[in-house]
């Protein structure tokens, strides 16, 4: 168990782990912001919008995440496209929980009364007007709870990134392992640093939860 | 509205299609399908093969078959068509001329795939007659198994486009991108050079990333190198300028010395009588590197 103290090991089992909260805390900006505008898309009155939306839903929410990440790393540079392996492994993991994202908000879009964006455009305000300031904040209420889900899966859909050249926990855990250090104690540490994640996204979405609610 | 909306679409199938697409070295046009390749050795299997107080043997001719660990995914080395089946590379070689001598087919051989963490208890728990695959003689392992051998001599080396001048050694890849298998122990050999280190979990897409020209080396033992310049020959070429040294030998249980004696003098008439040089050159020597003379065996 105390592997993590031995020669170096602390040190590389750092920088892993806050590669992984880098990785996962970009991700998940991208995810929110693209998630956002995906939903806004698919219930706009344009079709081409609606159907782009609907396109990237289907596309990236049924595909492994594994192949995005094959898709992005190596389909982007034959075309042209050069980034660092972290923001290709942002762009993959972004996207992919965007369409998440997007679903998720779609559902609680859906959930407030079409009374309450008909009485928004009565009143002459615009579409964007009416999903800002009326329809989304109501929505951001019922969706908290499948969202955390959704984010508390992100990080740990981070750990494909370790075999696509980010130096995140997955790939201390393999180097590690190549060290021969016991399995049993890698794993135990590696599991603690995503249980440590996994529960502060949980803790956030709490206190969120809190705050958001309105007595009905 | 339409055709924005298609085209759309087209694009993001166009981004999940390019990896298939940008590939252009397919194994079809390796130079192992030109006329005047050096075929495969075949091996005079011994009728009269007898091992008295080798119980790995005595079980094996008890079931009427060998059981022979190697790994799948080294072309050249050690591969696994999965299609067929068929099992491939100069690994695989060296473990027919050995099943040849105990009194064993090729069709006798029944292979099992296992990857290196495996290797150790597999073979003390005699799940596996004896195992071929990269396998490094070390102290450590000898803990646990033994080992007939060496019959490879390998090094850490490094696999550019055959055009490639600037990369001459270990020494003048200061800045260059190089990679790599994430976690393994090449990274900590290269690391002292001051190259920039890509990490992908296989070696194939490494070797992906070197044909593109993303990466400007591939680096790790030269055997797994020699097998990747030969299915792309001849683009690719390997240095040859090792840096590291690794003694591959046949691992096998810990207390059959009877065994291991018999893999050993296996292993040395076929070095005497020119098979090893013939399986050589019809699998990593396709690289385009010449045979090394085989290594002098230690026995214990």
């Amino acid at each position: 168990m105390g592997i993590l103290f031995e020669d170096d090991n602390f040190a590389l089992f750092r920088d892993g782990f806050l590669q992984t909260i880098e990785l996962s805390a970009l991700s998940a900006l991208l995810a929110l912001l693209l998630g956002t505008l995906l939903a806004a898309f698919r219930v706009s009155p344009v079709p081409a919008l609606r159907g782009f939306g609907t396109a990237w839903v289907t596309l990236f929410r049924n595909t492994p995440l594994t192949l995005l990440f094959f898709a992005v790393e190596f389909g982007l540079p034959p075309l042209g496209v050069h980034f660092s392996h972290l923001t290709f492994a942002v762009l993959a993991l972004g996207g992919y929980t965007a369409s998440f994202v997007c679903e998720v908000l779609r559902s609680g879009i859906n959930t407030v009364p079409l009374g309450q964006a008909e009485a928004a455009r009565s009143l002459g305000m615009t579409f964007g007007q009416t999903l800002t300031l009326i329809v989304l904040p109501q929505a951001a209420r019922t969706v908290l709870a499948p969202m955390s889900s959704v984010f508390i899966a992100l990080p740990r859909n981070s750990a494909i990134a370790g075999a696509f050249s980010v130096s995140e926990l997955y790939s201390v855990q393999q180097t590690l392992s190549e060290r021969g250090y016991s399995i049993f104690a890698i794993f135990f540490w590696v599991a603690c640093a995503y249980l440590v994640i996994s529960a502060t996204v949980a803790l956030l979405f709490r206190f969120l939860e809190d705050r958001l609610a309105v007595a009905r | 509205m339409r055709t924005r909306r298609t085209f759309a679409v087209a694009l993001c199938a166009i981004a999940l299609t390019a990896t298939a697409c940008g590939k252009d070295g397919s194994p079809g046009d390796a130079a192992a399908t030109a006329s005047n390749a050096p075929k495969l050795p075949t091996y005079t299997v011994k009728t009269d093969a007898k091992l008295d107080g080798s119980p790995v043997f005595a079980e094996a001719k008890k079931r009427g078959q060998l059981i022979i660990g190697a790994k799948s995914d080294q072309p050249f080395l050690g591969f696994e068509d999965i299609a067929s089946g068929d099992r491939s590379g100069f690994d695989i070689e060296i473990a027919k001329m050995v099943a040849a001598d105990l009194g064993f087919t090729p069709q006798q051989i029944k292979w099992q795939t296992l990857v290196s963490s495996q290797r150790e208890p597999a073979i003390a728990k005699n799940q596996i007659d004896f195992y071929v695959g990269t396998y490094s003689i070390n102290d450590e392992r000898k803990k646990l198994v033994s080992f007939a051998g060496p019959y490879y001599i390998a090094g850490q080396d490094l696999l550019v486009k055959a055009d490639n001048t600037a990369i001459t050694g270990p020494d003048s890849v200061n800045g260059k991108n190089v990679c790599t298998a994430t976690g393994s122990t090449s990274i900590k050999n290269i690391q002292p050079y001051n190259a920039k280190i890509t990490q992908f979990d296989t070696y194939s897409a490494c070797v992906e990333k070197l044909l593109s020209g993303e990466v400007d080396a591939v680096t790790t033992d030269d055997a797994i190198l020699k097998g990747y310049a030969s299915k792309y020959a001849p683009k690719l070429k390997v240095v040859g300028q090792p840096f590291t040294k690794e003694n591959y030998g046949v691992g096998l249980n810990k207390d059959d010395a009877v065994l291991r004696a018999a893999i050993s003098d296996a292993l040395k008439a076929h070095q005497d009588n020119g098979d090893w040089k013939k399986a050589y050159d019809a699998t990593l020597g396709l690289s385009g590197s010449a045979a090394p003379q085989p290594p002098a065996l230690e026995r214990y």
